[in-house]
């Protein structure tokens, strides 16, 4: 194994000053990805995912900030870069494609104009070239009839074939990394299964780390080897994909996994999260995730459970898991 | 494209055919005439000047047969001045070009740059200034200030000339036509620009590792031209009356003039020559506007 993980993120965190205060959208994350590997990063609304991703290419809107922590990509840390570095960094060595495919293509210039641009700005190749390219990558996502597509503008392609787009101008220069936001959340079922499929197929073919954030737990079942269960721009729980869905060890993610369909039975009743999202203005002493926490106990308000192991392939930080080790030494105790 | 435009051309005759009516029977509709002044000439002069003019034929008549002259090209002469309607407007349209075409340059290059860099600098000093002044800008009508720049520049500091046809110095005058469109035209660049900076798009640019500068310039820019160029239309329209009320004041005489004193005398041809010379003027530049919204947005298709 390679000593030096391909990006590591050392807590980070980013928030967005406003005028009711200093929202706090991500609060000290830590994570490794290494070459090839596919991490999910899963959560509700608002719990920090798509900052994250957007932290690691730092392309905030006004007024976000990252406030601490450091990015290391291949052992540099990113956030010493000057803007201008990062304009060669982004889409170069990282890339991104986002939820809406709809808005997220610029609706006055055409499919072609906006792959190349990518291709020219990252590569030494000159307009015919760059064209070239631009017409391989379509043909490699999927998309029929490319030479046509390349004079098209977005709104005459439909969602799904917006989003092979974008992952052909996310794919131009070949990144390292392709971290997806929700890449999937805007297209229908079927949509959904070939864009995935396709992302599949081509990280076995280019061989790059994907980072898939998601709030949908089937697509992260389907990806992902390691996951990570993000709430109120926390780590909750991570682990590889078996440990988190068959061994769930922080109340939210079980929460999140009652939440699922099963079709193993017939007629269960599916039993949502109740409560609402913590509101990030004024996050609480402990556990964000206390007030909506059925098991919740006086420890949980007051302090900040830490990142305690599972096993060798699985983390979690809750309060339950301690009282539990807490419970077994008794036990023993009290047997031997 | 050219099948667009031709349909847009015969539609605009049309409308200029309509606009030519009310003008022509709303015109002769209101009292009195041409030669009913308090200096009438004798009846038996006034009748034969009348039978010169077409004017004791119906007014449906009369109608039917300026419609005709028009198509010979003729567009008959004043009855105040005596002279040719076509030449006068060509000459006092020279004047009025110059005042407007200015106007509308200056308020488009001046609105452009001052929208994007309040909306590059938002809520900081820049932004504020701006934002005070287009409110100023919005808020007094064009006659106070055209009043208070003569009065200021012309009487009190005597830097600037005011306008006469020796010295035609037009530097207050666009100034004062131009103003209110360049706020309009701020105002509207601003909001637009900040709309397109949310737009996912422009994520994407800056993930793709667009610089800054070239984000704002295509990726930005161009969208955030489109309800400008809309806006094209709206500003011929002003400044063509506007500088009626600009050119009073500055005492031009182009067709601005033209056609207020034309109404006051009630000299019908030159009512008709210039209130059709505007109407098609203001059809070919609304044309114009439509042909560049198409060559911005791709969405705009013409069928």
């Amino acid at each position: 194994m390679n000593d030096t993980p391909l990006l590591q993120v050392k807590n980070l965190s980013t928030s967005f000053p406003t005028e009711q205060g200093v929202v706090h959208a991500v609060n000290g994350i830590s994570f490794n990805l290494d070459i090839g590997n596919t991490l999910g990063i899963v959560g509700e609304s608002g719990s920090g995912k798509s900052v994250t991703a957007y932290s690691i290419l730092r392309i905030l809107t006004d007024p976000g900030r990252i406030t601490g922590g450091e990015i290391y990509f291949k052992g540099e840390n990113i956030l010493n870069y000057s803007e201008k570095e990062m304009y060669d960094f982004r889409g170069k060595k990282i890339s991104i494609i986002f939820q809406d495919p709809m808005t997220s293509l610029n609706p006055v210039y055409t499919v072609g104009n906006q792959i190349t641009e990518a291709i020219l700005l990252h590569t030494d190749r000159n307009k015919k070239e760059a064209n070239e390219r631009a017409l391989n990558l379509l043909e490699l996502v999927g998309v029929n009839d490319p030479q046509k597509r390349l004079k098209q503008y977005p709104h005459e392609l439909s969602g799904g074939m917006r989003q092979r787009v974008m992952i052909a101008i996310a794919l131009a220069c070949e990144p390292d990394i392709l971290i997806a936001d929700e890449p999937t959340t805007a297209l229908d079922v079927t949509i959904q299964a070939q864009i995935l499929e396709l992302m599949q197929e081509l990280q076995k073919k280019l061989g790059m780390a994907i980072i898939m954030i998601t709030h949908d737990l089937g697509v992260i079942a389907e990806m992902c080897n390691e996951i990570i269960v993000m709430y109120a721009g926390r780590i909750c729980e991570r682990g590889t994909a078996d440990e988190i869905f068959y061994n769930p060890c922080h109340s939210y993610t079980k929460g999140l996994l009652r939440s699922l369909p099963k079709f193993t039975k017939d007629r269960e009743k599916l039993i949502p999260i109740s409560g609402t999202p913590i509101d990030l203005l004024n996050m609480p002493k402990g556990c964000a995730f206390a007030p909506r926490c059925k098991d919740a106990m006086q420890i949980c308000l007051s302090e900040l459970p830490k990142e305690i192991p599972i096993n060798d392939f699985h983390l979690a930080s809750c309060w339950m898991n301690v009282k539990k080790v807490y419970d077994e030494v008794k036990e023993g105790r009290k047997n031997g | 494209m050219l099948k667009y435009a031709l349909k847009r051309i015969l539609l605009a005759m049309v409308s200029v055919f309509v606009i030519m009516a009310i003008a022509f029977f709303s015109m002769n509709a209101i009292p009195g005439g041409p030669f009913a002044k308090e200096k009438a000439p004798e009846p038996a002069v006034q009748a034969v000047l009348e039978k010169r003019f077409n004017l004791d034929k119906p007014v449906m008549e009369q109608f039917f047969l300026y419609i005709s002259n028009i198509f010979q090209g003729d567009f008959g002469i004043s009855l105040k001045t005596g002279r040719e309607i076509s030449t006068t407007i060509f000459e006092s349209f020279s004047i009025s070009a110059k005042l407007g075409g200015y106007s509308i340059l200056i308020a488009l290059i001046m609105g452009l740059i001052l929208g994007s860099t309040a909306a590059l600098t938002r809520n900081k000093w820049p932004d504020q200034l701006i934002v005070f002044f287009t409110t100023l800008s919005v808020g007094m009508p064009s006659f106070v200030l055209g009043t208070l720049l003569l009065l200021v520049f012309s009487l009190i500091l005597k830097v600037v000339p005011a306008w006469s046809i020796e010295n035609q110095n037009y530097v207050l005058p666009i100034i004062a036509l131009s103003l209110y469109p360049t706020a309009h035209i701020t105002r509207l660049t601003k909001s637009s620009l900040l709309d397109v900076f949310g737009q996912d798009y422009i994520r994407t640019a800056r993930a793709k590792g667009v610089p800054r500068i070239k984000v704002i310039v295509k990726h930005a820019l161009r969208n955030a031209l489109i309800p400008v160029i809309t806006y094209i239309g709206p500003l011929t329209a002003y400044s063509l009356t506007g500088s009626m009320v600009i050119e009073t004041i500055f005492t031009i005489g182009g067709l601005g003039t033209k056609f207020v004193t034309g109404i006051t005398n009630q000299d019908y041809p030159m009512i008709m020559g210039t209130t059709i010379f505007l109407a098609i003027l203001m059809v070919i530049m609304t044309l114009i506007s439509d042909l560049l919204y198409r060559a911005v947005d791709p969405r705009i298709s013409f069928d």
